[in-house]
């Protein structure tokens, strides 16, 4: 199987031309077409990943594509573990997600068109995990951004998802632009766009300290766009405004973890340069804790998740920072399955609830018995609490972290966790947990169980995926992971039992936290508030980073904007309107000439001719 | 007859052409127009014939021209009137700045 893995992104690719040719006959079946041809992409997948686990060598084909003087560049794909393992998230989730919209989006007139956007997107991701150059990666980078955009504006009618649409679009693009410009780079040094050329170049010590910084560094620009990385994180909230299964495969599973994936790809790269990875490290670690901060006092439980999301992203990143190249692939794993868990089933509440404000929620166990279980497994899961999975790969980023021999981040990774147990357990219980806020709440049913379907494989996942690298009973996905292409991948972390033991108080301590003031409502968290007004309003307004942007680069550059208008309007026109003059006096001229008088006509012959007689006399005779 | 010479033709033939341009291009009557034209026709004539007589190489060559190009006007002016008349039928008039169809 293992040599047709290309045929793995075809098939999201064919059923997004049948559903964009034939989607509007189909209507509601067209979910199952989408779904099946999913099914099939996730077949494969599977297929590929278990010939992966046998083999011991990367599969990859390439074919010539252009050739441009003397450099050729190629297209194919490649099967290294990292790869293999994308694939089977991505298809996994994306199969998921689309037997799950099948339920939510019930009843939706655009839901071909909606599945569509959902195949031209998993066909974009999986061609993204299988590349085997930059110019690839570039190529199918920019499609999951254009799905991203569309799907983030699904809803264009309101004015909320439009902005959020063009938001996501445009700072992912400033990271784009970092990506592209590495991408240049390195094929003027190195002469190719293969990974492998890349990755032998860099170990030859062919190419120079400063530039392998300087790419490395442009390649995590690219990163933190996509994976909405601190300065450039606005735009992940903001994308929420999306449909909810769309928020769970692209803004939490696969698309923002793609950031991660290309630095986890370009590990080696990465690797040569310490001053690349401190940065990887330090932004990593700092988004981390500073979007837990912002996620303690959200009220959207969509905006929760997100900022969830981003911090966790933050984690990944400290932890390929920190020579964590397993514990930041494990972590993607783990999250893309957690993570998805929460959203779908932040998408059921939201189903049956039709409003997001958690203030508003309660008492919601009751009426929604399965939802609020599997919404319980992902808290687990993502505060780590052993045996979730989210426990183990916390626990390796913060073994990994420690060993690197940073305290500062490792401090900061410990208390990110209690942030994250606590802001994920005040959710639940706002959600779940007490009484109803609300007086609508007696209509609320379960969601149908298409939608339960999917969250419950999730659900298991979540619990299980965690024991396929432990330090209990064999890190089997790492020792494969590093197995890949490249000659090192980092030094592999080794258990330390007070780490351990660290993550597991420090989790509970968040959890215990949050169930004291949100269930048991011991300590009032309104007068927690009330009490530190400044902190709870800069928390509040998310640092007032967006303000700030929007009184900087969004000001700034409409003041530019305003200015290049008028210069445009009034140098630039108005050159063209003096030229435009010119020669329209000159037609006027023109046409008044040509009056279709034969006597005028014949008079300015005659006055030609005298001036031609007039000319020839002065010349003496001849013309020269 | 070899008293009047030769310039003196050609200032009768200049004066002749140029009362024939003045009136080709400045009246507005097409039939005086068309009398102009025939004038400086007349004009070019009696410098054929002059020079036929007077000229480097005498002969008679400028006279059958001469005739030609009286026998060819005759067929010009003809046609020339056959339209005027055909345009007067049409629009009532012989005004030439009127004729200004092709500018529409």
């Amino acid at each position: 199987m293992i040599e047709n893995a290309w045929l793995i992104p075809l098939f999201p690719l064919v059923a997004f031309i049948l559903l964009i040719a034939f989607g509007r006959r189909l209507k509601e079946s067209s979910a199952w077409l989408g779904i099946l041809f999913t099914l099939g992409a996730f077949l494969l997948s599977v297929m590929t990943l278990f010939e992966r686990l046998r083999l011991d060598h990367s599969a990859s084909v390439v074919v010539d594509w252009l050739q441009i003087g003397d450099h050729l560049i190629t297209m194919g794909y490649e099967i290294t573990p990292l790869n293999a393992l994308m694939l089977f998230i991505v298809s996994l989730v994306s199969l998921l997600v689309h037997i799950y919209s099948r339920g939510y989006m019930d009843g939706d007139d655009r839901i071909s068109v909606f599945y569509a956007y959902l195949a031209l997107f998993t066909f974009s991701m999986l061609g993204l995990v299988i590349a085997p150059n930059l110019l690839q990666v570039y190529i199918f980078w920019e499609l999951v951004g254009v799905c991203s955009f569309l799907l983030v504006g699904f809803y264009f009618y309101k004015p909320e998802a439009k902005r959020a649409a063009r938001k996501a679009f445009i700072m992912t693009r400033i990271g784009d632009v970092g990506l592209f410009v590495a991408m240049s780079l390195l094929f003027w040094q190195v002469g190719s766009f293969e990974l492998a050329a890349i990755f032998t170049a860099v170990e030859n010590n062919e190419l120079s300290a400063g530039l392998i910084t300087l790419t490395a560094i442009l390649i995590f620009v690219a990163a933190i766009g996509k994976s909405g990385q601190f300065p450039l994180h606005t735009w992940l909230p903001d994308a929420m405004e999306g449909p909810t299964p769309v928020s769970a495969l692209i803004h939490a599973a696969t698309m923002v973890a793609a950031g991660v994936y290309l630095v986890a790809v370009m590990f080696p790269l990465f690797e040569a340069s310490p001053a690349a990875m401190n940065t990887v490290a330090y932004v990593g670690g700092f988004t981390a804790i500073f979007a837990a901060s912002i996620a303690l006092v959200q009220n959207d439980i969509k905006r929760v998740l997100a900022y969830s999301t981003v911090s966790q992203l933050g984690y990944m990143m400290l932890a390929l920072g920190a020579a964590g190249y397993v514990a930041g692939t494990f972590h993607l794993m783990t999250h893309a399955f957690f993570k998805a868990l929460l959203f779908l089933a932040a998408g059921s509440v939201i189903h049956a609830l039709h409003k997001q404000n958690i203030q508003e929620m309660g008492g919601l166990s009751a009426r929604m018995k399965w939802t609020a279980a599997l919404f319980f497994v992902g808290c687990l899961s993502i505060a780590g609490i052993p045996p979730f999975s989210g426990f183990f790969s916390k626990e390796e980023i913060l073994l990994t972290v420690w060993q690197d021999g940073r305290a500062g981040l490792f401090i900061v990774a410990v208390f990110t966790a209690f942030l994250t147990a606590f802001y994920m357990f005040r959710l639940f219980f706002l959600v779940f947990s007490g009484e109803s806020r609300s007086r609508d709440m007696n209509q609320v049913k379960e969601s149908p169980s298409v939608m339960m379907f999917p969250m419950l494989i999730l659900g298991i996942l979540a619990v299980g995926s965690g024991f396929v690298h432990t330090h209990w009973f064999g890190t089997f996905l790492g020792d494969w992971l590093i197995s890949g292409p490249a000659s090192t991948y980092g030094a592999q972390a080794h258990s330390e039992t007070w780490i351990l033991i660290l993550a597991l108080v420090v989790s509970l301590l968040g959890i215990g936290l949050a169930y004291l003031m949100y269930a048991k409502r011991t300590w009032d968290h309104r007068a927690l508030a009330e009490r530190l007004p400044l902190a709870y309003r800069v928390l509040y307004n998310k640092y007032y980073v967006d303000e700030a942007y929007r009184y900087t680069f969004v000001s700034g550059l409409r003041g530019l904007g305003i200015f290049l208008n008028f210069f445009d309007r009034y140098v630039v026109e108005g050159v063209l309107r003096l030229i435009h003059g010119i020669m329209t006096g000159i037609g006027t001229v023109g046409a008044k000439i040509q009056n279709g008088q034969v006597q005028v006509y014949g008079i300015t012959m005659v006055c030609g001719l005298v001036i031609l007689i007039i000319g020839f006399i002065m010349a003496g005779g001849y013309l020269r | 007859m070899t008293s009047v010479p030769l310039n003196a033709y050609l200032i009768v033939a200049a004066i002749l052409f140029c009362i024939g341009l003045y009136g080709a291009l400045t009246k507005r009557n097409a039939v005086i127009v068309l009398l102009s034209i025939e004038l400086m026709l007349n004009a070019v004539n009696i410098n054929f014939i002059a020079f036929a007589r007077f000229g480097l190489y005498p002969g008679m060559i400028g006279q059958v021209f001469t005739v030609f190009t009286i026998s060819i006007a005759a067929v010009g002016a003809a046609v020339g009137i056959a339209i005027l008349i055909a345009l007067y039928r049409n629009r009532g008039t012989v005004n030439i700045d009127e004729m200004d169809l092709l500018k529409r």
